[in-house]
């Protein structure tokens, strides 16, 4: 049965057709004709909840989105920087960086004020031209209007004016795009109920910034720029967002974040880039960024002295918090070994591995400390 | 937030960069009425003007009052093409929205194209306000051809002070626009022959007026009330207008790109 348009996103006539998200396109389609929707409700834009296509019974789609799209790297890449430099009169902001974005993605951009974390999305946007090396955008020069079409945008400040009402923005904002998202999605995605009547300088600094993701949003891009998303954003608006990326880049959506949340790099990112003053200090899995760190922390009820403990070889640190005792360690496996050893009533023992902010600290560190230890 | 529906797009409605223009405009013009410290002096000031200086104080001198229905258009639509351009571009070029704009894929010039056509519809209130003075409080008698000429006139004539008011805004920056742009707003209306005709003042302003394109635009309209202004040929003057335009722009574009 062929249907005349494709099932969860709009097709994308440059979008090639053996992409991974395509094939899995027309089978959701052949999926939601043959549970039940006919072609003729799918024309009356009959909606199919994603959870319907999921609960329904059926040999390969109990495991929907298919795993196609966490693969880790799904054909040709969304965008690509590629020994790109830029600089700002003396100051080089970007000195010859690689970055590539993929489909189904969340890569993570992670490095300090000035580090040029901002500098390349003004590259992947075409805002700036690099002074050498090459960017692309869906295999184009951002600049190019079809290229951009792709794309959704967050910027850390959008400059949207006051006077601006809600629906207006969104109602414009979608009129870029060959494609848009229905307005009842981009209200539920970015949370937005009972915004849309309302001016942008009334809003509080989290609805402007939900508002700003919806426009990002709108116009159901494959590739979505997300600069500093949740900043000023509560708990729960921010976990709104966090679900709503989730489910796009389920869908197949690649998306760059930045960000100065680390739980928020830890909850979203599939692959991490951490810049240093202009270069790549570190690019990986969210496992192997951890892994840098090869500290780990263990936590225990002991009597042992902690003079002693931070003795024991491998051990950087010990020290002692009434009863419990906190050891930082390269060799959590020796130092737990002896300390059952040597503490028969030790109790409550807690191994934990460094989070993300302790592997950024140390990877920036080194490369601001020690520039031989970058490639390390 | 709910669980996401896969959105199907429908079929019908094509897409098309005209409705990205359209929409601009529509949403720059509510957004400035929704500004009344644009709208109330842009609109007013020329009439309150206007009713002082050309209906009051010149009561029983027609020529007067024509004279300077004439130039107040002109006063006008220069107000609304630099104030409208010079300070509100700039402004919007520092919070970034420019930047956000051309991350976006608007149609190039949607932004642009908008706010000119803004300030186009500004001018054609304005001038009806001001011909509704003119025509009932000031007694200008003129044939139907010679309104709606004046009333073309000054809707084309907001774009040379558009493009003035946008490289203004890009070299100044927000913080000076405004101040610079009343520093040539005011001068230049006075000199141009504005408020009062230059034969009433030194020869030297005389001399100098060609120097300003607001003087140029006041020609034109001042030919097209039957008056003889300075005897040039109105396409001369329309001619240098849309070279100033031009050469603004120009300089404007190369900052623009980098917004």
């Amino acid at each position: 049965m062929q249907c005349g348009h494709a099932g969860p996103r709009g097709v994308r006539g440059a979008c090639a057709p053996w992409l991974p998200i395509r094939v899995a396109e027309r089978r959701w389609q052949a999926y939601a004709v043959a549970a039940g929707a006919s072609p003729d409700e799918c024309h009356g834009q009959r909606m199919i909840a994603w959870t319907d296509v999921r609960a329904a019974d059926g040999p390969r789609w109990d495991t929907f989105p298919p795993d196609v799209f966490r693969m880790s790297n799904p054909g040709t890449p969304q965008a690509v920087l590629r020994g790109a430099r830029k600089r700002y009169g003396k100051v080089v902001a970007l000195d010859g960086v690689d970055l590539a974005l993929h489909a189904g993605q969340v890569l993570t951009l992670l490095g300090a004020n000035g580090a040029g974390k901002s500098t390349a999305i003004a590259l992947l946007l075409g805002l700036l031209r690099a002074d050498d090396g090459e960017v692309e955008l869906f295999g184009q020069a951002p600049q190019v209007l079809a290229a951009r079409r792709r794309i959704g945008v967050m910027l850390q400040s959008a400059g949207i004016a006051d006077q601006a009402v809600v629906g207006e923005l969104l109602d414009l904002t979608r009129s870029y795009y060959p494609r848009p998202r229905s307005v009842a999605d981009c209200i539920a995605l970015a949370g937005l109920d009972g915004l849309l009547g309302r001016r942008y300088g009334r809003l509080s600094g989290g609805q402007q910034r939900r508002v700003q993701f919806a426009l990002a949003i709108c116009g159901d891009p494959e590739l979505l720029f997300l600069d500093e998303p949740t900043t000023g954003l509560d708990i729960e608006a921010r976990t709104g967002v966090w679900r709503a990326i989730r489910e796009l880049v389920a869908r197949g959506c690649g998306v760059l974040l930045t960000t100065h949340y680390l739980e928020e790099a830890e909850a979203l990112a599939d692959r991490v880039v951490v810049l240093s003053r202009g270069r790549v200090a570190a690019a990986g899995s969210m496992h192997e960024i951890r892994a840098h760190v090869a500290q780990r922390r263990i936590r225990c009820l002991s009597a042992l002295d902690a003079a002693v403990v931070a003795a024991w070889p491998g051990v950087r640190d010990a020290r002692r918090d009434e009863a419990r005792l906190e050891i930082l360690t390269d060799r959590a496996e020796d130092a737990v070994r002896r300390l059952l050893a040597e503490d028969a009533a030790l109790s409550e023992l807690e191994v934990q591995r460094a989070g993300l902010s302790e592997a950024f600290l140390d990877l920036t560190r080194d490369s601001t400390d020690d520039p031989r230890r970058e490639a390390a | 937030m709910r669980m996401l529906t896969p959105s199907i797009p429908s079929p019908a409605r094509r897409h098309s960069p005209w409705r990205s223009y359209w929409l601009e405009t529509k949403y720059e013009l509510r957004r400035v009425l929704r500004t009344p410290s644009f709208v109330l002096p842009s609109l007013l000031f020329p009439n309150l003007f206007y009713l002082l200086f050309g209906v009051v104080l010149n009561r029983g001198n027609g020529d007067a009052t024509r004279y300077l229905f004439a130039t107040y258009g002109v006063f006008a639509v220069m107000g609304i093409g630099l104030f409208a351009f010079g300070v509100t571009v700039a402004l919007e070029r520092e919070r970034g929205l420019l930047a956000y704009k051309r991350a976006l894929p608007m149609p190039p010039g949607a932004y642009l194209a908008a706010k000119v056509a803004t300030a186009m519809i500004f001018a054609t209130l304005v001038s009806v306000l001001l011909a509704t003075v003119a025509a009932t409080l000031g007694h200008v008698a003129l044939a139907p051809w010679q309104w709606a000429a004046l009333l073309a006139v000054n809707v084309l004539g907001v774009v040379p002070f558009c493009a003035l008011g946008l490289l203004v805004g890009l070299l100044i920056g927000a913080q000076g626009a405004p101040a610079v742009v009343n520093l040539l707003y005011l001068p230049m209306s006075f000199l141009s022959g504005l408020w009062l005709p230059l034969s009433m003042l030194p020869a030297l302003f005389g001399t100098l007026a060609p120097a300003w394109p607001s003087y140029h635009l006041a020609q034109i309209a001042l030919r097209v009330i039957g008056m003889p202004g300075d005897g040039g040929s109105p396409f001369a003057h329309a001619a240098l207008l849309a070279g100033f335009a031009a050469v603004c722009w120009l300089l404007a574009r190369r900052r623009l790109a980098r917004a």
